[in-house]
């Protein structure tokens, strides 16, 4: 499973004075929460004995490494940390990382890769997409339930009308939506064996990928100042500006 | 000289530096204390009840066999991280946190320490997993003067009969054992102190009813009597009349716990506090723009970071088995004290609402005077402290 590190929201949001994004520089980073339900979902697998051994995978730079141990101290068996750093961090988007993912599965030969459905710092929800299709495995995303059926994967999904139950072969991947399981916490004694679980440092060249960015960010702005409200006294009044304001 | 090594830090790191382990650990029990202690811990409170599933849920995360070795299936950690796990269970409640401390530093060391192969391979698995433990040296009638003590074994054949009470138990409401301190040989006085390993359902122990307390409420503070209470010779922790030694020692330790916890308590209370006056605004400005608070905020942050500082030093110097008990004692009594003057002032600071148990500030209020008063008064600990500087001129 590949666990993405990623920004965790500050209380406040700014945008960097040149506007080419907004400022990481001394944010907590952590694990994104829907990589962490990916994570406990590989594990329960393997505590379920049906899957032999759960990789956690991170791209970013030296802190990375932090949530690859969680992972490891939630269950995982080993890391693999692969090196991003500087401007190709900053501009590393869903389709690099899916390169890298798509590379790693094949060396690593997975049979199943599990993620969060979304990063919650850009909101993309395309890595597991892309990957699956650069793949050309089936995918199963916003699960809300994954069972494992002889060769296949029942996946039940959450979409906009509904939830949606779909079977796939495997090699597949599926992305993990909010509920698909509650996180386990990681424990003061799995802390402890996770610090004797190897993580192994790759760099994106040797997986053959390239990182530059085919997008270049133009500009990142705020959203406009919210707008001052109007009091009114009575519902006679209000009727009357909405009629105003043109919406009733 | 001992030197101190951090992975990738100078050969003299900051005080505040932490192995990754710890800082993991440390972030783990932050979160765990946020999460699944926060929401009770105003019932808990009230009620002065420790809610049976925030006890389970600290040893299903490890919380309470933190230094007991793997192979007892314990959480194989250091008293570094012990302190740590204490300071950010006390910034939640600092009920739960002295109920953690007296797990760790006081139950498990002296267990670890002094038990036998057999004693260690009974209790500890059962501490690290669901037992939880107490301490009883305290009596009515001896307090700081713990040696004074009155409560007797008398030897029968390999059993002890054990006669006497104890007061101000900390945590006896849920104890699956006690440690009870008893003179097997009153007429050579002190040195007749015997450590014994009490089951709680031993016939002849009682457990009184639970103090009204001012604060520290969800934790269970109970007198004990021992009626005739009979308990193996196979039970004695260590040797026969050596007690003494042992709660010394560990009280040095556990010093260290407590001042751990009187730290958080203090952390969580101005935590709480400073976004506050961030937010209310009086005269058309934030109340933390004013000078006369800006002052008294910069003040109190100052000697919190000092009572910081004390502790985690006395905790590094307790690891490299460097003398430490000055220095544990000072950061014992000067914790108490940074946690009475932060919590009174941050009620001020919080004006109105700060008097009113809506808020968690009150709370923090009323739990920070016990600091003061166990595991060794303030004036014992500087009595203490003062005896060693005497020595230390000594030439």
């Amino acid at each position: 499973c590949f666990a993405p590190f990623l920004c965790l929201r500050p209380p406040q949001i700014r945008v960097k004075p040149d506007r080419t994004g907004v400022v990481t520089d001394g944010v907590k980073h952590s694990m994104n929460p829907f990589c962490e339900i990916a994570v406990e979902e590989a594990v329960k697998l393997k505590e379920k004995k049906l899957v032999k051994e759960v990789v956690a995978v991170s791209c970013g730079p030296q802190q990375v490494q932090e949530t690859i141990r969680t992972a490891l101290a939630m269950g995982a068996d080993r890391g693999i940390h692969v090196e991003v750093s500087g401007k190709d961090y900053e501009t590393l988007g869903p389709l690099q990382v899916s390169k890298i993912f798509a590379a790693l599965a094949k060396k690593e030969q997975a049979d199943l890769i599990i993620l969060g459905k979304q990063a919650i710092d850009d909101d993309c929800n395309q890595t597991g997409q892309m990957t699956a299709a650069l793949l050309d495995w089936p995918q199963g995303t916003f699960a809300s339930e994954v069972t494992l059926e002889a060769d296949k994967l029942k996946v039940v999904r959450e979409i906009d009308g509904g939830l949606e139950t779909i079977k796939i072969k495997l090699p597949a991947v599926v992305t993990a939506d909010l509920r698909l399981n509650t996180p386990r916490y990681a424990t003061l004694p799995n802390i402890m064996k996770a610090k004797k679980k190897k993580i192994v440092n790759v760099k994106p060249a040797d997986l053959g990928v390239d990182v530059s960015s085919r997008l270049e960010v133009l500009k990142v702005d705020e959203p406009p100042q919210r707008q001052s409200g109007v009091k009114v006294e009575t519902v006679h009044d209000l009727v009357e500006k909405l009629k105003e304001a043109g919406r009733i | 000289m001992f030197v101190w090594r951090v992975a990738g830090l100078p050969a003299f790191p900051p005080l505040q530096s932490f192995s990754e382990e710890e800082s993991m650990m440390r972030d783990a029990v932050k979160k765990f204390a946020q999460e699944r202690i926060a929401p009770f811990v105003s019932k808990m409170d009230e009620d002065s009840v420790m809610d049976a599933d925030v006890i389970s849920a600290l040893f299903e995360q490890g919380l309470m066999g933190i230094e007991i070795g793997a192979e007892y299936g314990g959480t194989g950690s250091s008293f570094f991280s012990s302190i740590l796990v204490i300071e950010e269970l006390a910034k939640v409640d600092p009920s739960v946190s002295v109920l953690c401390d007296i797990q760790n530093t006081l139950i498990n060391t002296l267990l670890t320490n002094l038990g036998t192969e057999e004693q260690k391979q009974h209790y500890l698995p059962r501490l690290a997993s669901d037992t939880v433990g107490s301490f009883c040296l305290s009596e009515s009638e001896s307090g700081s003067d713990a040696f004074s003590l009155k409560t007797k074994a008398e030897k029968h054949k390999d059993y002890y009969i054990i006669n006497g009470s104890k007061m101000w138990i900390s945590n006896a409401e849920h104890a699956g054992v006690f440690l009870v301190m008893a003179n097997a040989e009153p007429a050579a006085g002190y040195r007749g102190i015997t450590c014994f390993i009490v089951d709680r359902h031993t016939d002849g122990l009682h457990i009184g009813r639970k103090e009204n307390k001012l604060g520290l409420r969800a934790s269970s503070t109970c007198p004990l009597t021992f009626d005739n209470m009979k308990v193996h010779e196979k039970n004695i922790l260590g040797k026969v009349g050596h007690g003494y030694k042992y709660a010394i020692g560990m009280l040095n330790g556990g010093r260290i716990g407590i001042a751990a916890q009187m730290l958080g308590l203090a952390q969580g209370c101005f935590d709480h506090t400073v976004p506050y006056t961030r937010q209310r605004v009086q005269f058309g400005k934030r109340i933390f723009d004013f000078q006369g608070m800006q002052h008294q905020i910069a003040h109190v942050a100052t000697q919190l970071e000092a009572a910081r500082l004390l502790t985690y030093n006395a905790a590094r110097l307790k690891e490299a088995g460097r003398s430490f008990i000055k220095e544990a004692c000072m950061a014992k009594y000067f914790s108490a004290e940074v946690a009475t003057l932060t919590t009174s002032k941050c009620i001020e600071w919080m004006g109105g609402v700060g008097f009113t148990k809506d808020y968690p500030i009150e709370k923090y209020y009323r739990d920070c005077k016990i600091g003061a008063i166990y595991e060794g008064t303030t004036n014992i600990q500087l009595s203490t402290m003062a005896k060693m500087i005497d020595q230390e001129y000594d030439g």
